[in-house]
């Protein structure tokens, strides 16, 4: 820390008769409310956070790099591995960027099973958050329930590609695999199964005294703020912001479905809190209207097998789990992409935890380090 | 709807004008892709882009121009009054695959980030990034992509700078930029002048070069690692 003897800290620490010095401790890389391998320095005053600093990089892999020197098509499971508890909207991202590069659009099959997928993953992704979270802030249960529930996801997906988290289950120009037997009861028996689940979730917590205290309030972010720190997703949402990606710009099949995008109004923990839990239902929803009319036809567009798109440039970007994630791919014409840029959701959130954290307790630190809900492969890449 | 949202197959009106800013494949290392499919590809009609013969290095227009779409000039209201505004600091406007661009002077950046934000409502910064070319004069783009909620409209905003040169720091206009144009320095070595803090942020402090640059190779750098700390001749 550079800042150590600034002299804006004594003006704005509440002076205690005990000792109004400050404290800089390390909460990371190794901690388990970090969530992966995230360092945050914490200037602290007693248990007041006076600022707070990142360092992240950890798990940096050089996927931008990598990619530079791989095909486009030697590069698509790479993209799995950055977040890898929502690989399969990684994929789509990717397998739309490259798609619109070449200018092929994929067959009304594909979108659909894409669609369910990307769902499922979203579901998934949530439960992984909602146990995580909790178990931070000290509710063990919900854990064992998300991650019996999750399991039910996982099956799913590796029943359909083999994989159970980084699934690879979409391919540039379509899905590499057609929807095996059973395939849509499985998904219709998932409905069933799970929409009962979330509802005890939320007997668990919502109304639970001690989950209210602990989140109502902490880490406030305003819409302003959102917008100027460039948060997205269900963040960006619990402050207010009517925004999604899937509505404002449909990709896939998300035009074909109805289904509301869920909002706050206070934007602290709480909001989002509830934000995410009815985004579970609103995929639910989504996943019922897209089982029960997946279209027939081919499951691949036409692309041919050496892929090399046309100089230029594009950005597409989708609703991930954790916000919006873009790719931004430039072109040369050749077999290798020239440059491509990853707008990681998770990388830009975790930005806003220094304003949301400041004033605040040690112990909310991790509070709201749970709820923008990162993940470090996606950080750091 | 946005114009991202179409899909459009905009008539090849030929507009010739970024041959400057078309990359020449970066002959910095071997294409290792041996094509196997090769005589399959020009026979596809998917494939407009698709050269029948094999990526000729030094020939970089050539492969876009059958059937493939063209960037087009981008004309819309908001061209025309920042065009008014700044005149020739707008190098050119073009619409490619329904995304809008404009590439502009470095001298403007500060200064034209801010009128966007704050007259043109572009009140989202998704992004912060660059692109290098080695080849060119002026070696890198620096590209941002900006987002309005009120329109529901995206465009990118490109400058060209040379190697060493400085452009303005847009995290007065957007805090957002602040890790975005630290990971463009880390990883190109590109400066923003008003950055409240610009040092590496995903490599080591004491990491050497910047990977991105075309020029920065993955093989040299592993080789150089394992004979330092395995006492081996290579790691590949």
């Amino acid at each position: 820390m550079t800042d150590r003897s600034s002299p804006l800290e004594l003006e704005q620490a509440d002076k205690t008769f005990l000792d109004s010095n400050e404290l800089i401790i390390n909460m990371g890389p190794q901690h388990p409310a970090t969530h992966g391998v995230l360092r945050v320095i914490l200037k602290l005053d007693g248990e007041k956070v006076l600022g707070t600093e990142c360092v992240i990089g950890y798990l940096h892999r050089g996927v931008e790099k990598i990619a530079e020197n791989r095909t486009y098509t030697m590069f698509n499971p790479y993209v799995d591995r950055m977040d890898y508890v929502a690989a399969v909207s990684n994929g789509l991202g990717y397998c739309e960027a490259v798609e619109k590069l070449l200018n092929v659009e994929a067959p009304a099959r594909a979108k659909y099973i894409r669609v369910i997928l990307t769902e499922l993953n979203r579901l998934a992704s949530h439960m992984l958050w909602l146990g995580t979270h909790a178990l931070d802030i000290g509710a063990i249960t919900p854990l064992f329930y998300t991650f019996r529930d999750r399991e039910e996801i996982l099956k799913i997906f590796e029943k359909y590609c083999g994989a159970r988290l980084t699934t690879h289950a979409f391919r540039i120009g379509g899905c590499q695999y057609e929807t095996y037997e059973g395939f849509e009861e499985d998904v219709k028996k998932f409905l069933k199964f799970v929409t009962p689940k979330i509802d005890e979730y939320e007997e668990l917590l919502t109304t639970n005294r001690i989950w209210v205290e602990r989140t109502r309030g902490v880490g406030f972010l305003s819409a302003a703020d959102c917008r100027a720190l460039g948060v997205t997703g269900p963040v960006l949402r619990a402050s207010g912001v009517k925004w999604d990606l899937r509505k404002a710009q449909p990709y896939a099949a998300y035009s074909d479905f109805d289904f509301e995008i869920p909002t706050g109004q206070n934007g602290d923990t709480y909001d989002r809190y509830i934000v995410r839990m009815q985004e579970m239902r609103q995929s639910l929803r989504i996943i019922e209207q897209a089982v029960g009319k997946i279209p027939d036809g081919p499951i691949m567009a036409k692309v041919p097998k050496v892929m090399k798109p046309p100089v230029g440039e594009i950005y597409h970007s989708i609703e991930a789990p954790k916000g919006e994630l873009g790719y931004f791919i430039v072109s040369d014409g050749s077999t290798q992409p020239y440059r491509v840029r990853v707008r990681p959701p998770s990388f830009v959130n975790l930005q806003a935890l220094d304003q949301m954290v400041r004033g605040q307790l040690v112990a909310d630190v991790i509070a709201v380090i749970g709820t923008l809900d990162i993940v470090l492969g996606e950080v750091d890449r | 709807m946005s114009e991202e949202t179409k899909a459009p197959t905009p008539p090849p009106s030929g507009e010739p004008k970024d041959s400057a800013e078309k990359p020449n494949p970066p002959s910095v290392e071997p294409v290792p892709a041996k094509k196997p499919g090769d005589p399959a590809a020009p026979a596809n009609p998917a494939a407009p882009g698709a050269p029948p013969k094999a990526a000729a290095p030094h020939a970089p227009a050539a492969p876009a121009k059958p059937t493939g779409p063209v960037p087009e000039l981008w004309n819309s209201a908001l061209v025309a009054t920042l065009k008014r505004q700044y005149g020739s600091g707008i190098r050119e406007a073009n619409t490619y695959l329904g995304q809008n661009c404009m590439v502009v002077d470095p001298s403007l950046i500060p200064e034209f980030l801010q009128v966007l934000r704050d007259q043109e409502q572009f009140d989202y910064c998704v992004d912060v990034t660059a692109v290098h070319y080695p080849q060119r004069e002026k070696q890198f783009d620096v590209i941002w992509i900006l987002y309005s909620f009120a329109r529901n409209e995206r465009i990118r905003v490109k400058t060209m700078i040379a190697d060493g040169e400085i452009v303005s720091s847009s995290v007065p206009i957007w805090p957002a930029a602040n890790w975005l144009e630290r990971e463009v320095y880390d990883m190109f070595g590109i400066r923003f002048e008003g950055h409240p803090d610009l040092k590496r942020i995903l490599l080591p402090d004491g990491w050497k070069g910047h990977p991105l640059r075309k020029d920065y190779g993955i093989i040299q750098q592993d080789n150089e690692w394992v004979q330092i700390n395995l006492g081996i001749e290579s790691g590949q």
